[in-house]
């Protein structure tokens, strides 16, 4: 077996440290944090397109990564720190699973995520093959860490961390979807963070919090 | 385009809808809306009525709509059927709708305008129930007949029982749809072609042939009335307003009438004999239990739903004496049948929409529909209180009315049904003639304590002496309706003529030509049963006269006075009159185990002694409170998926989706 060449082995580094910071996230109770990490996660995810588009020279690449800069390394972290601020929501409260248990599953999905991922990465023609089953489970992770949380705010930042795991998914399986599509998965996102910025809003209104768990008053008496 | 019966038919039909929309120019307008609309829709109905009585005789004839879904245009076929209905939807209609143009007033619930939209799209869409020719329009049209009336059902709709009794309808039409739609689906036999001409090509196993058959039964008896699934009429017709619960009773009950004979005679090609007993068997049941539970009935809409639900099951009784005739290969027989059902289905349209006019104008003139507390109205409403003697006399059954006419016919059916080869069937047929005859005399009875309680005796309550006849349009309207019953009556031969055609087509067989006159309906030369209601009509105008003028020699002229203890009945008052519960009570006792009755007695020693009777429906109780039961306890159990929490819902997702991914794998 010849040795990866370096790029490629970058790549695969680069992708690690996006599932370590999936289970970063997953065990992360401070939301200021929380959303630094979802930065964190983009600037990475920014470093892989680009590195990527070096390699392939597919031109497309380089606009999915500015699309990814302004995006979700800048536009939406600063949107998400100016709502904490104006909510002030800085901690999350105690989970549904506590951290430890979270873990475990987490590992659990892991596996099942590479497990998934093996006939795929075997199909796929790509140089980063590999990180498929990284993918899968980064988006699974981030479902699981919607389910765990209490705080709106929290569900929101695992669904932006979900996108991303998307995205890379994407990428590392066929280099990146085609633009018009990712033009509006981020269009999408964009819509989708504004209404959700909204309702947090009309949510504190109604029940002065943001603990999800006063919407279980919503469902029908019996 | 070609003026044709049939595109004549389709362009009245868009005039109703026209009309229809018109109201919502102006819809709080009641002068634009009622005196308006509604008489330029009769006109519209006797139009087509007229077009409609010409082309009973021509061939058929067949249209591809421009419209309709991609690759799925509306089909549309008028032949001798569709136009005999049609006949009836128009002329019922034309006479519904002059009384509504006087009768309907502004806030009474839905605005004028709106109800205007309902009503006509209601008529149009029966119209086109009946001209339909693939399953898709014909669903269309049907659906939208079934939500229109339930709009016009629920037009006080601030009221709690009226939404209810709208909500059951709704729920009961919806059964019956689906049954109708499974009926189509099995009619296709496998070609996957929905026009009503691939159903008639299509070679069915007897066995599905018998499946189709069933789920039509089961589908239009849903909305016909027939026991078990009758529970609806009784609550919605006294709901809806008056010309709405003759529309519906009258005209919209037939269509499905409509929908079984286009079913067994026309799409499913040769019923088996066997078949004919499911109707012939559930038909007696209805008839029966109608006209009972009209019986005991206090509420005067409520009373003329059921005898709705027995004049349905008279029709689903002939329906299947005509399908046993039509398997057994006795063509002249099916015929007879055949053509009593359509000629009592034509009759009750005109003779119950009177009824149910009648039964509005009281209303409007008094506020009330307890037959406790009516009347006596027959000197303040000379009019109506006559008109409607008409249709009580005529729903009796009594010549020389119309609806002597189609029950003689069908009990003349009847009478050969010995002459089925099958044993059994030829020994019990017999009986089910005693069981019409049956319901066709408690039907007099039933008209009998209508008619009396409302309109003769003296009023039983003080503000019944302001009540008053109503305006010319509702009274044009009861002509109409009335003297429908009475040239149904005296013209048979004619009728029963035109109706042949509708049998001859469908290849159900004809009638011989007799050489009787016109004034003579002799519908079996062979036998001697011939019946001239002319004559009737003469002997009975000649009794009349004769009673009368001897009555007033012998017995105005004689002195009478008042005895000192009142037992000569000169001073009568209200109270001493029968009520209504009193003349139902002896068919209370006869037909006891038909009611679920629930009495309140006093007891001696009782203050205040108070006696109530309440007589309901046991199929509620058997039936339909388990049903709902049942379908509640499922509901709780899916609604355990209600958790209320987020994150309860986002691990449905999540599990969703890595099953999914799982079995990918």
């Amino acid at each position: 077996m010849n040795p990866m060449p370096f790029d490629v082995q970058l790549l695969n580094a680069l992708s690690a440290l996006l599932l370590l910071l999936a289970f970063a996230m997953l065990s992360q109770r401070r939301i200021v944090t929380l959303v630094s990490l979802l930065a964190v996660q983009g600037v990475l995810l920014l470093a892989a397109t680009l590195l990527l588009a070096w390699r392939t020279g597919e031109t497309h690449l380089y606009f999915s990564a500015a699309l990814t800069l302004g995006l979700k390394v800048i536009f939406l972290p600063w949107v998400l720190y100016r709502l904490i601020r104006r909510l002030g929501v800085y901690w999350d409260s105690e989970p549904l699973i506590n951290i430890p248990g979270t873990m475990l599953i987490g590992l659990l999905i892991v596996v099942f995520a590479f497990g998934l991922a093996q006939p795929i990465s075997e199909l796929a023609s790509t140089a980063t093959r590999s990180a498929i089953g990284i993918a899968v489970a980064v988006i699974l992770l981030s479902f699981l860490m919607m389910i765990t949380r209490r705080k709106a705010m929290s569900q929101v930042v695992g669904f932006l961390s979900m996108e991303n795991g998307l995205f890379f998914g994407a990428m590392s399986a066929t280099y990146g979807m085609p633009m018009i599509v990712e033009l509006g998965v981020a269009l999408d996102v964009l819509v989708a963070m504004l209404v959700l910025g909204v309702f947090f809003f009309q949510i504190r209104e109604q029940f002065d919090s943001l603990d999800l768990h006063h919407l279980e008053s919503l469902k029908e008496k019996r | 385009m070609i003026l044709t019966p049939l595109t004549l038919c389709l362009l009245l039909l868009a005039l109703w809808a026209v009309i229809g929309v018109a109201g919502l120019a102006r819809p709080t307008s009641l002068r634009y809306v009622a005196r308006t609309l509604y008489p330029l829709g009769a006109l519209c109905g006797i139009a087509l009525a007229a077009v409609a009585a010409v082309s009973i005789t021509w061939a058929p004839e067949r249209l591809v709509l421009p419209f309709g879904l991609p690759d799925l245009p509306f089909h549309v076929r008028s032949d001798a059927l569709s136009s005999a209905f049609l006949f009836l939807l128009g002329a019922a209609a034309a006479g519904i709708s002059f009384f509504g143009a006087g009768y309907f007033r502004s806030g009474e619930g839905t605005a004028p305008g709106l109800l205007c939209l309902q009503y006509h799209l209601f008529l149009a869409s029966m119209g086109f129930v009946l001209l339909a020719d693939d399953a898709y329009g014909f669903m269309v049209a049907w659906e939208s007949m079934a939500l229109t009336s339930y709009f016009l059902v629920t037009t006080q709709h601030r009221i709690p029982e009226i939404r209810r009794a709208g909500f059951l309808y709704l729920l009961i039409a919806h059964l019956g749809a689906i049954a109708i739609l499974l009926s189509f689906g099995v009619m296709q036999g496998g070609s996957w072609q929905f026009t009503f001409d691939a159903m008639r090509a299509a070679q069915l196993p007897s066995g599905w042939a018998a499946v189709a058959f069933l789920l039509a039964i089961f589908g239009f008896g849903a909305k016909a009335g027939l026991v078990p699934l009758h529970v609806w009429l009784p609550e919605a017709h006294p709901a809806a307003p008056s010309p709405v619960s003759a529309l519906m009773s009258g005209v919209m009950l037939k269509t499905a009438v409509y929908g079984v004979l286009r079913v067994t005679f026309d799409l499913l090609g040769e019923p088996a004999s066997w078949w004919g007993l499911v109707p012939l068997g559930i038909g007696l049941l209805t008839a029966m239990y109608g006209v009972v539970f009209a019986a005991v009935q206090t509420d005067m809409k409520r009373l003329l739903a059921y005898s709705s639900i027995e004049n349905i099951g008279i029709l689903f009784t002939g329906i299947g004496l005509a399908v046993v005739f039509h398997g057994a290969g006795m063509a002249v027989l099916a015929a007879l049948a055949l053509i009593a059902v359509l000629y009592h289905a034509l009759n009750h349209a005109f003779m119950k929409s009177l009824l149910f006019l009648g039964t509005g104008a009281v209303l409007h003139a008094t506020g009330e529909r307890n037959l406790g507390r009516l009347g006596g109205l027959i000197r303040r409403m000379p009019w109506v209180a006559w008109l409607t003697l008409v249709g009580a006399l005529a729903i009796s059954g009594l010549p020389p009315l119309n609806g002597f006419v189609s029950e003689w016919l069908l009990l003349q059916a009847f009478l050969f049904a010995h002459r089925v080869p099958q044993t059994f069937v030829n020994m019990l047929l017999p009986l089910g003639a005693a069981v019409v005859v049956l319901a066709a005399a408690l039907a007099a009875y039933v008209m009998v304590k209508f008619y009396g309680v409302v309109f003769l005796g003296q009023p039983r309550e003080a503000a019944l002496a302001r009540a008053h006849d109503p305006g010319a349009l509702e009274k044009l309207g009861l002509v109409w309706l009335a003297l429908g019953c009475v040239l149904l009556g005296l013209l048979p031969a004619p009728v029963v003529g035109l109706l042949g055609s509708v049998t001859a087509q469908l290849g159900v067989g004809s009638l011989p030509q007799g050489a009787s006159p016109w004034w003579v309906l002799e519908p079996l030369p062979d036998r001697d049963a011939t019946y001239a209601p002319l004559v009737f009509l003469a002997a009975i105008v000649l009794v009349v006269v004769l009673t009368f003028q001897l009555v007033g020699r012998m017995f105005h002229r004689r002195v009478r006075r008042g005895a000192p203890w009142d037992c000569g009945f000169v001073r009568l008052d209200a109270r001493m009159q029968d009520t209504a519960e009193g003349f139902g009570q002896p068919i209370r006792r006869i037909f006891q185990s038909f009611f679920a009755i629930e009495r309140e007695q006093p007891t001696p020693f009782d203050r205040a002694p108070r006696y109530s009777i309440v007589v309901t429906d046991r199929l509620w109780r058997a039936l339909y409170l388990p049903l709902a039961g049942l379908v509640q306890r499922a509901a709780d159990a899916v609604a355990w998926l209600q958790q209320g929490r987020i994150a309860a819902y986002l691990l449905y997702s999540f599990v969703t989706l890595v099953t999914l991914l799982a079995l990918v794998l």
